[in-house]
């Protein structure tokens, strides 16, 4: 019965990996960015939310803030700094680097090194019964969540007319604009929407996994593993990869502590050896 | 003897047929164009002899050696050359560098890590030997982004012959230029030894009946036509969709 | 006089002031200088590949750290003499990079920068959270210098030693760089199916740079874990890595002397940065935006930049 509740424990993490390498692979597959921001945008999140659960109680309000200021943080890098090197690869991956870092020493700053835990909303502090065992119902909210988001994903890439430009991995915007879509503005609005995923992240991975300085990098990492596994600029990838990685991780934990990251290390090695692009990359 | 074989290959890319069975047996020292359309997969083909692509289906054999897998770079080495449609230089290098490398690829002992200058010295002279040859000479201390179209296309050229190479694939090598460039062109292909086998891509026609040996004609990828030139002037099918559209 | 006769000329003014230094300057800028020497060398080693090859690596602390950790361990864990640790913890650099590159040449571009950063943090992971081996975050104190009949203990004579191994490393890198295998790095650099093309097999070019560069920084790491007499998780961490990148790109990628000076730089910068703040990191990343907005070719670029303005009228 253990080894249920490790996998459950996996898929909720990985529903969290998922938020993530899903905005880095939204991202990467329109404008072949590869965002490295992307874990401060988790981590400033879900300090973000900390900060208004804190004063407001509310979890909802909480979710809400935090991903729009992120969202909006990121659209702003997008258009005042990102958008200057189109398709020029290393300032692009330079500048994200840059903001990494800036952000990791602001949230130092102002959350201070100790790691703090997001209050849980009082209607998830109940397990649910599962055998011997009793099972907190807000892993399974995390994995409801994660299931939402990407089932909304797959039908905005599937039924909407910028999601199936998305799918063609639209790297000639003359293209686009002949079909009548502001390319500026969605680039922008991808931008704005990977970091709002990257912010959901942090704010529901707070009451589990609390928020420290480096959390950032250490997400980021899972992340890349989760998008070299599955494929880069693929949403398909991005799901497989992270419900995969997050099982590893949570079996590597239980049974290797000292080596945490070498339990996902090893599949990321196997898929690169065997498969460069990914599980579902195309290239 | 047959240079170049290419048996059956064909070339799908996500579902759409860019080569279908193409058979193409070039002898050796023979000039033999490749005429048709944008589109026709010349381009491709030329990609699955140099190993940029490999094929779906078929098998390539160079002087009796199947290279259908090789890597480029052994491909070069067993005496293939090529050229890029799209100038693929080294934008920043000197010339003089550009020449070095090719003839460093060539000989394929630039794996030293540290080796004495003097060592050097008959490379150099090599290198300004062939530049010479070329009309480069002057060129040899410039970086090769500061020269002017038809320089670039005469390095490119230069670049791949360095090599002494037995089979040579030139893709559109007089593709924009003023005619003087490419009554240059012309006179360097006229130039090279005989024994050298040469399979090249050309749009122009009075460019192409002049080298060629045989002309094959290629349409939507597939081989349409093969032939001297008054074969191919006779061929319907090909003044229809090639010949007639000029 | 030709520019060649010039470098000559500046190459020795450098390296007679160089020796003076410890005439001139006091400890703690001795030190400092040391430290800048050191790091001159990471950077320089990292260029071999983000400069010379065209491979941005995004994890090149993995390397020096590799090393530090080998020397340290050797040293206090196995009692082996300090001395003898030095090429132990070059070849452990050296085979790290051997491990690593087969899997970050399997890709390139983003792919090359994610799985680089991966690896050095999975190395970092390691160092962090194999507590009875490394302390983890405590780190590896009494690391002893080398001791070659005379003591490196002073500031001056360890100041001498690290000039003597950081002078000969740049030495043979020069060499490196100017011989046919550095040629071939270039044209790789420029273009990789020109080189294949003309019978170069890229990926062992590739390879070799690529095991050359850790190797490289392991040296420099080795050379940083006597100079701290102590090692720490920080040595493979991301900011290591940032710092040896932005080194390169500031000074000048694709150039020996641009690395060297980007270096100097950014030691000097932390170094005063952090008697003021704790907040060198927040400068870090505002350097990299900074860099990247208005000097994206490096200090050279504008050096250049500034030469052309002159000679076009």
């Amino acid at each position: 019965m253990t080894w249920v509740i490790h996998i459950l424990n996996g898929i909720a993490f990985g529903m969290l990996l998922f938020l993530l390498a899903a905005g880095l692979s939204l991202i990467y597959g329109l404008m072949k960015i590869l965002n490295l921001t992307h874990g401060s945008f988790y981590l400033v999140g879900g300090y973000i939310g900390l900060t208004v659960m804190q004063r407001t109680g509310s979890f909802v309000l909480a979710l809400v803030v935090a991903v729009a200021a992120v969202a909006l943080v990121g659209a702003a890098i997008e258009r005042f700094f990102l958008r200057r090197f189109h398709l020029d690869e290393l300032p692009q991956t330079l500048l994200t680097f840059g903001f990494l870092f800036i952000f990791a020493d602001l949230s130092l700053w102002i959350w201070g090194g100790n790691p703090l835990m997001l209050n849980m909303p009082e209607i998830f502090q109940h397990s649910m019964p599962m055998g011997y065992y009793a099972y907190p119902v807000y892993r399974l909210f995390l994995i409801a969540i994660g299931l939402v988001v990407a089932g909304g994903l797959w039908w905005f890439q599937e039924h909407t007319r910028i999601g199936t430009m998305l799918r063609a991995g639209v790297d000639d915007a003359e293209i686009a604009r002949a079909l009548g879509i502001n390319v500026s503005l969605l680039f922008t609005l991808i931008f704005a929407v990977g970091a709002g995923l990257a912010a959901l992240a942090g704010v529901l991975a707070g009451p589990v996994l609390s928020l420290y300085p480096g959390a950032d990098f250490e997400v980021l990492i899972f992340a890349f593993v989760v998008v070299i596994v599955g494929g880069l600029g693929s949403l398909r990838g991005a799901l497989a990869g992270a419900l995969l990685i997050g099982i590893l991780d949570d079996f590597g934990k239980a049974f290797f502590p000292e080596f945490a990251l070498f339990t996902v290390f090893v599949p990321m090695a196997v898929i690169l050896v065997i498969r460069p692009t990914g599980l579902f990359g195309r290239r | 003897m047959t240079a170049l074989a290419v048996e059956n290959v064909s070339k799908n890319f996500g579902g759409v047929s860019a080569l279908a069975n193409i058979s193409l047996n070039v002898s050796r020292g023979e000039r033999r164009i490749l005429l048709g359309p944008n589109g026709a997969g010349k381009t491709t083909l030329f990609h699955t002899i140099s190993g940029a692509v490999t094929p779906s289906g078929g098998r390539i054999t160079l002087f009796g050696i199947d290279i259908t897998r090789l890597r480029p770079d052994r491909r070069a080495r067993l005496g293939l050359a090529r050229t890029f449609q799209i100038t693929n230089l080294f934008p920043r290098l000197t010339v003089l560098d550009s020449m070095l490398l090719a003839l460093g690829g060539a000989s394929g002992h630039s794996l030293q890590l540290i080796g004495s200058p003097s060592g050097y010295r008959s490379e150099y002279d090599k290198a300004h030997q062939l530049l010479e040859q070329w009309d480069l000479v002057g060129t040899a201390r410039r970086v090769v982004r500061t020269l002017s179209y038809g320089e670039q296309r005469q390095l490119e050229i230069a670049l791949a012959l360095a090599g002494q190479p037995r089979l040579l694939l030139l893709d559109e090598p007089t593709a924009g230029l003023s005619p003087a460039e490419t009554r240059r062109v012309v006179s360097m292909v006229h130039a090279l030894p005989r024994d050298m086998t040469i399979l090249m891509i050309e749009h122009d026609m009075d460019v192409a009946f002049e080298l060629a040996d045989r002309i094959a004609v290629m349409h939507q990828g597939r081989l349409i036509a093969e032939g001297d030139q008054a074969a191919i002037r006779a061929n319907k099918q090909v003044t229809d969709i090639y010949l007639g559209a000029d | 006089m030709t520019a060649r006769a010039w470098t000559i000329i500046g190459c020795f003014a450098v390296l007679a002031l160089l020796f003076m230094l410890p005439e001139v300057l006091r400890p703690y800028y001795l030190a400092l200088v040391t430290k800048m020497l050191i790091f001159a060398l990471f950077a320089m080693s990292l260029d071999l590949l983000l400069g010379y090859t065209g491979l941005a690596s995004l994890g090149h602390a993995a390397y020096f750290g590799v090393a530090a950790y080998t020397i340290a361990l050797l040293i206090v864990r196995a009692g082996v003499d300090s001395g003898l640790a030095f090429p132990v913890a070059l070849v452990a650099a050296a085979a790290t990079g051997a491990l690593f590159a087969p899997l970050a040449l399997r890709a390139r571009g983003s792919y090359f920068l994610m799985i680089t950063f991966a690896l050095a943090q999975v190395v970092w992971s390691v160092a962090f959270g194999w507590r009875s081996l490394t302390n983890g975050d405590d780190g590896i104190p009494d690391v002893v210098r080398p001791d070659f009949g005379w003591s490196l203990d002073s500031t001056t004579s360890f100041y001498y030693f690290v000039l003597a191994i950081v002078g000969l490393a740049t030495l043979l890198l020069v060499a490196i760089v100017g011989s046919p295998f550095g040629r071939a790095l270039r044209g790789i650099r420029e273009s990789e199916s020109r080189m294949q093309a003309l019978g170069y097999n890229v990926w062992r070019y590739q390879y070799v740079a690529f095991v050359l560069a850790a190797a490289f920084a392991g040296i420099a790491g080795a050379l940083y874990a006597y100079y701290n007499r102590f090692v720490g998780p920080e040595y493979l961490y991301v900011v290591q890595s940032a710092e040896a990148l932005i080194m390169v790109i500031l000074g000048g990628a694709g150039t020996l002397i641009g690395p060297a000076i980007g270096a100097g730089l950014i030691v000097f910068l932390e170094d005063f940065v952090s008697s003021m703040t704790a907040h060198w990191v927040l400068v870090l990343g505002i350097i990299y935006v900074l860099v990247t907005l208005f000097a994206p070719r490096g200090l050279i670029g504008l050096v250049d930049q500034l030469r052309q303005r002159r000679v076009k009228p």
